[in-house]
């Protein structure tokens, strides 16, 4: 994970009161991730294998999107190389809002097992990420459980239009 | 909401369309075409695509330096990442090549073990082409049915090794584990499924009219281009040469097993689409055969060569002088002789050749990966144009590239 | 003072070193001991000079120099039917010899041999490209002046394949280091956000051994999770992370049949066979 010098106590943390219409529009839009099709390396093996007929990905609601301007989700199965990154930060401005990210496997965590001088050690050095997943490559259930974990996510954070700076830059 | 940073948007970069009305479109590193970070320059006239410049690296890891940071052994995990979708057989490759280098011959069951384990690894690469191939030209359900074989396989996989994916089920040596109870009767079911399963596709997709209009006079390499490019694999058979290292400069139990290596004449992607699913077939037949050579074979998995290779675990547990030998193996690494070997195995995707030069310490001097689909990238350039915008999808698929290899 | 690092070479090398330790050198055989290779080799060194000619583990070497490559080249392709290129690179020995060695696999599809034809050039020397010969050439060379810096003559293109075209630096050289130099390490940084944005992201996490002090007792709760935002750095972690689902109960719309039934453990059931 990278270090940042980024003032945590600057967002506040108190756990907020969702409101019914939050509760809806969460309820909505946890089941209905469209992740984008961002496979990179040997995760991308896993993560269309999550899609297909054992670990049906469609289950949760997700239909993978080949167009950054229709997802919601950015799942970076696999490892970032440097000549990359610049393009994983333009898709990920590409996404309209509210964007999620879920970093896949140990590449996109911290680099994993090419701790060399082309890889980015770790996507959340260029994008914030939501959610970590661990794993070289991850099983497909782990996959579908880190979904799981963002729909909970999305469903204890209120729904408002305007997000919140994510710890990133 | 948007972050600050200093990427502008693309458009105010580059010109796309010229006056002659060719016009520039970049498929770019990422697109859905599920076959990794492949981006491709294309000047377009039309839908006629008039040049194209395949770029690649965007996967390159530097793997080539790191093994000239680590010990053999360690590295052996790196090179499951390069060809991905057929882990096994990248670790095959690189432990006959530095058996080689070291003079140690694995014995009998290992190299059962190892040829099983490479052809079921065919099987596996062949079944991923076929789902990601149908589903770029459109067959999308194709994708679904490839895929439930596949799981099959894999669960033999992580049955024998755990992990579905990325094996490192081959040591410098031999193998370190032994097959599972049960494991031969599920390879046979498997098998017995899969040729079921064959004909499903084949049904689907052989015969049928849309398929064979997409697919055939569609990236036509013809001999002379494909042994210009080192080509190898499936793209030079498909153009008409009878070339298989499995056959031709046999290694490991090859010599002993019988089987045919079909070759197609028409040069197209229609032919290779019919190797590819023959292939499954000759995989499957060589299984057949293991299966009563690994019934009779010895039971020992590792070599004995004390100065290279580490013994077995009891040995290690229990005698004083292996667990000093297996110490410094593990923490400094064994000393290979000084000299240089270039061993070739024929992996799914074609040729590929471990190059390592060793000056005696523990760390190689220079390791140099050949990747078969490092070249049939490059191919594209020469390939595409000529062709419409659709048949590029058709031929990047058609090829069988994975960028594990090509960037490594 | 700071230890003595040695620039020349700073790839990761054996700590130990016995002093009494003869390094073994791989079996090399003289060439007659293969007639195809003998035939080779005599029929080549009619074309070029061979400076050294051996067979090593069954594969024929052969050391010609710079100039001649082409010639040699074309010699096994046309006459000897050395029919195909398989690799092309080179291997740095600059701190041990001033220089680069090149070398060239080839195989023969109808003899099925394989031979290695190496050349040793100097450091800022270029070599002439085959390109013309055999088309694999174009991207092998890219990517062995990509790597090394080597520049190849009358090349068509000769350009950076495997690193951002604006890399600095020449990764495969035995002064380069493996986890990259300052241009390397910042180099994403500096390109999306800008060299400002250095201090803000801060350096790479390079160290693999690094724990952070919080890890085992963090990650060892399944489903456990800090939610964004907040203040972990001096161990105060909120002891309850809202767990549940909102709809962890079911969803209820009437008492039943519900929507979305609570899941129950212990009715899953495990598979014995594969079906």
């Amino acid at each position: 994970m990278a270090q940042h010098k980024v003032n945590y106590l600057a967002e506040g943390g108190a756990p907020i009161a969702l409101t019914t219409v939050d509760k809806i529009v969460n309820f909505g839009r946890s089941n209905s991730l469209w992740p984008m099709t961002y496979g990179l390396a040997c995760c991308a093996i896993e993560m269309m294998a999550s899609g297909a007929s054992r670990f049906d990905f469609d289950r949760f609601g997700t239909i993978f999107r080949a167009s950054p301007r229709q997802s919601d989700v950015l799942v970076i199965a696999g490892t970032l190389t440097k000549k990359h990154a610049e393009f994983l930060r333009r898709l990920y401005d590409q996404m309209p809002d509210p964007k999620w990210v879920i970093s896949m496997g140990s590449c996109a965590n911290t680099g994993g097992m090419f701790n060399t001088y082309a890889t980015v050690q770790g996507a959340d050095r260029v994008i914030p990420v939501d959610i970590y997943l661990p794993g070289c490559a991850p099983r497909p259930e782990t996959l579908q459980y880190a979904l799981m974990l963002l729909q909970k996510k999305i469903r204890r954070n209120p729904a408002g239009m305007a997000q919140k700076a994510k710890r990133l830059v | 909401m948007q972050q600050k940073n200093r990427l502008k948007p693309f458009f105010e970069n580059i010109n796309f369309e010229r006056e002659d009305n060719t016009m520039i479109v970049n498929f770019g590193p990422q697109h859905p075409s599920a076959h990794g970070q492949l981006r491709l320059v294309l000047e377009l006239q039309g839908e006629e695509v008039v040049k194209a410049y395949p770029d690649v690296g965007y996967l390159h890891r530097g793997m080539e330096k790191m093994g000239e940071n680590m010990i053999y052994n360690e590295f052996l995990p790196t090179t499951d990442r390069m060809d991905y979708i057929a882990a096994s057989s990248n670790n095959y490759g690189y432990a006959l090549a530095v058996e080689k280098l070291i003079g140690v011959q694995a014995p009998r069951r290992a190299e059962v073990i190892r040829t099983m384990l490479a052809e079921l690894n065919r099987i596996i690469s062949h079944l991923f082409w076929l789902a990601t191939h149908a589903l770029d030209v459109g067959a999308m359900s194709v994708f679904l049915y490839a895929f439930r074989e596949r799981e099959f396989a894999m669960d033999l996989m992580e049955d024998y090794c755990g992990a579905r994916l990325t094996h490192s089920a081959v040591r410098i040596g031999g193998v370190p584990l032994d097959l599972p109870k049960g494991w031969i009767t599920q390879l046979e079911k498997f098998m017995f499924t899969l040729t079921e399963q064959i004909e499903i596709y084949e049904g689907l997709l052989t015969k049928n009219r849309i398929w064979r209009m997409r697919l055939e006079d569609v990236g036509i390499v013809d001999e002379k281009m494909a042994k210009s490019w080192g080509c190898t694999g499936l793209v030079l058979r498909g153009a008409g040469v009878k070339w298989d290292l499995r056959k031709e400069m046999p290694y490991g139990l090859y010599p002993e097993l019988d089987f045919d290596i079909p070759v197609s004449h028409t040069n197209d992607s229609y032919g290779r689409y019919k190797l590819h699913m023959q292939e499954m077939h000759e995989s499957m037949k060589i299984l057949k055969q293991l299966i009563p050579m690994y019934k009779e074979s010895p039971i020992e998995l590792m070599a004995i060569s004390p100065e290279y290779i580490s013994s077995s675990k009891e040995e290690m547990m229990t005698q004083n002088y292996s667990l000093m030998q297996h110490f410094v193996l593990v923490t400094q690494g064994m000393r290979p002789p000084k000299g240089e070997v270039y061993v070739a195995t024929e992996s799914p995707k074609g040729e590929l050749g471990f190059f390592i030069v060793s000056d005696g310490s523990p760390y190689p001097y220079r390791m140099k990966l050949r990747a078969p689909s490092f070249w049939h990238t490059g191919i594209l350039q020469d390939l595409l144009p000529g062709y419409q915008l659709a048949d590029v999808v058709t031929i990047i698929g058609n090829l069988n590239i994975v960028f594990g290899e090509i960037d490594r | 003072m700071r230890a003595y690092q040695n620039k020349k070479d700073v790839q990761k090398k054996s700590y130990y070193n016995d002093r009494f330790y003869v390094t073994p050198q791989t079996p090399k055989e003289p060439i007659f001991n293969d007639s195809t290779y003998s035939n080779d080799v005599s029929s080549l060194s009619k074309k070029v000079e061979i400076l050294e000619s051996y067979i090593e583990l069954g594969e024929l070497v052969v050391y010609i120099k710079p100039q001649d490559n082409i010639e040699a080249i074309t010699h096994l392709r046309d006459i000897m039917a050395y029919d195909m290129l398989m690799e092309l690179s080179a291997i740095d020995y600059i701190a041990a010899r001033g220089g680069f060695e090149i070398f060239y696999e080839m195989l023969s599809t109808s003899k099925r041999k394989r031979i290695r034809v190496k050349t040793f050039i100097k450091q800022d020397q270029a070599i002439e490209s085959v390109e013309p010969l055999f088309r694999m050439a174009n991207w092998s060379e890219r990517e062995m002046y990509d790597m090394f810096g080597i520049k190849s003559n009358n090349h068509p293109f000769l350009k950076r394949i495997l690193m951002p075209d604006d890399w600095e630096g020449h990764p495969l050289l035995k002064t380069y280091p493996l986890q990259g130099d300052e241009s390397a390490q910042w180099y994403e940084v500096d390109k999306i956000f800008g060299k400002e944005a250095r201090d803000i992201i801060g350096p790479e996490q390079r160290d693999d051994a690094a724990i952070e002090r919080y890890d085992t007792t963090r990650f060892s709760r399944l489903g456990h999770e800090v939610p964004f935002a907040t203040d972990i750095r001096d161990g105060k972690e909120p002891d309850h992370t809202p767990l549940a689902y909102q709809e962890e109960g079911g969803v209820v719309i009437g008492k039943s049949p519900r929507l979305v039934t609570k899941f129950d453990e212990n009715e899953s059931v495990v598979l014995k066979e594969r079906r």
